[in-house]
């Protein structure tokens, strides 16, 4: 007991350290951050650095980093309660990044992929993993236009609400995954495991009352 | 019996491998200087067909025994032991038995074939292949009256094939051909391509190459041919029947539930490398389209 005890004092003060040090930093850095992976990933398409097919390696690679994005924004909560790590203030970055990165992949689907309109909308339409793709995508344009101080303010208790939707966001996009793939593969699988775990730890179980 | 299929291509329409780089690479370095120019007409093969260069050929595969990825083959097939080889031809056959590769090969004319090879990922690259027709060995096993279809299967061999420990299909690798289309004069037993021997990640030593099929009925490293009355079990049917026919041939207007297959991507087009639509049985109806007289290709598919 008393080495749990032991344990758990080191920990929480590993955890406060590292709170500390993270209130001094600032959020504004990640948007740089994030912005070198996409630029990096159009260059090295651009020079050949991609391989035989870099056009469906860009699509690939920015779908996948998305979904890292959305799964670290998830993380957030779950990190807080649980663990007492307070990444909060990093969570609005993460997820405005999440959208550009989702825009992005969905702009080489367009532009590079595809490129002739009318067979984008049949895609959308009639091919389920489009279709579903495109729907976590249109869920998280309201998040991303809500996602300043102001919108805050003026949407009040429903900013909360609304941002819920991001629930359905990573369950869709994980579901776009799965169904994507060829075969019976594990990868996408992960993801979704991954995603349905981060949202099953917020489920507040109803209080045992004592008899 | 279908007539003898006569090649659109010669010797002469093969780019040297070495060439086509250096030329390639002539191009690369005149668009790098900004004086912009494109393959013109006269450095194009017939039809179009112009070879995706050795390294898409063998960088860019499909062959999930080693791995789902498009590179993972070109990384993990080494491994892959091909000597010695030897192929079982059962079933409906007047000689069956186990075959050592170079009896197959005996007396085997290997041909130079350029031929498109479409995805049913919606993609494409143009391959010089080299071969011999599948009726030749067929021929030289004896088909049996009583055969309908011919039964194909890949090697299954979990200590050389990393991805063999994943359930991604119903190992081993299975498909299969209706009889006349095996017959047919298009159906390459394929040995090699660029003039070179097979790499590993393109089936070695031994792979079927069907060109008016989509690429999945191209078996790949095969260990045994079986002539049967019955429609053979095909892994990918197996694994979704919507999506991968037994028939499968490339077609524009059947519509699929994951990829349109009205256009395909070019590989090694580059990032801006535009669209192509896809033809009807690949490019290959003349030859091929009368094999299906009277079928509903939009249900047989």
């Amino acid at each position: 007991m008393a080495l749990t005890a032991a344990l758990g004092q080191g920990r929480d003060h590993v955890v406060g350290r590292i709170n500390g040090v993270l209130r001094r930093v600032p959020a504004w850095p990640l948007y740089i951050v994030g912005a070198v992976p996409p630029i990096w990933l159009f260059i090295s398409g651009v020079t050949g650095g991609l391989g035989v097919d870099p056009v469906k390696v860009m699509e690939h690679q920015m779908g996948e980093w998305g979904l890292w994005l959305l799964i670290a924004g998830l993380a957030v909560t779950p990190l807080r309660r649980h663990v007492g790590l307070n990444l909060l203030k990093f969570r609005r970055a993460i997820g405005l990044l999440t959208f550009f990165y989702i825009l992005g992949h969905l702009l080489v689907w367009l532009v590079l992929d595809v490129q002739i309109l009318s067979q984008v909308w049949a895609d959308i339409l009639k091919r389920p993993y489009i279709t579903v793709g495109m729907a976590a995508f249109v869920l998280m344009i309201p998040l991303a236009v809500t996602s300043n101080n102001r919108s805050i303010r003026r949407l009040g208790s429903k900013w909360r609400k609304l941002h819920k939707a991001v629930y359905a966001v990573a369950i869709l996009g994980a579901l776009h995954f799965v169904l994507l793939v060829k075969g019976f593969q594990l990868e996408p699988l992960i993801y979704l495991a991954a995603i349905l775990f981060l949202l099953a730890l917020r489920v507040r179980l109803p209080r045992r009352r004592r008899a | 019996m279908p007539r003898p299929w006569k090649s659109h291509f010669t010797e002469n329409d093969v780019t040297p491998q070495g060439m086509y780089l250096s030329r390639r690479s002539l191009i690369a370095g005149a668009a790098g200087l900004g004086v912009g120019s494109i393959a013109g007409p006269a450095l194009a093969a017939p039809q179009g067909l112009e070879p995706n260069t050795l390294e898409d050929v063998t960088n860019y595969n499909n062959y999930y025994e080693f791995g789902t990825g498009k590179t993972d083959p070109a990384e993990n097939a080494h491994t892959l032991t091909t000597a010695p080889w030897s192929v079982k031809i059962d079933g409906l056959v007047d000689k069956p038995g186990d075959y050592a590769l170079e009896d197959i090969l005996k007396g085997k004319q290997i041909e130079e074939r350029i031929y498109r090879l479409r995805c049913v990922e919606a993609w494409s690259m143009v391959i010089p292949w080299n071969g011999f027709e599948l009726r030749a060995l067929l021929e030289q096993v004896g088909v049996q009256s009583g055969a309908k279809y011919v039964a194909f299967e890949t090697a299954q061999r979990p200590e050389e094939m990393p991805g063999l420990r994943y359930p991604v299909l119903d190992w081993p690798y299975r498909e299969g051909l209706r009889l006349d289309e095996a017959m047919h004069p298009l159906t390459l037993m394929a040995t090699g391509l660029y003039g070179q021997d097979l790499p590993n990640q393109n089936g070695a030593p031994l792979r079927l190459v069907v060109p008016w099929k989509y690429g999945f009925k191209g078996i790949k490293s095969i260990v045994r041919i079986t002539l049967q009355e019955d429609m053979p079990f095909t892994s990918w049917n197996d694994a979704n029947a919507s999506e991968y026919g037994f028939y499968s041939n490339v077609n524009p207007e059947v519509r699929h539930p994951r990829w349109s297959q009205a256009t395909e991507r070019v590989i090694g087009a580059g990032l801006f490398g535009s669209r192509r639509d896809t033809e009807m049985f690949n490019g290959y109806g003349e030859e091929v389209a009368s094999l299906y007289a009277g079928m509903d290709l939009q249900k047989n598919i």
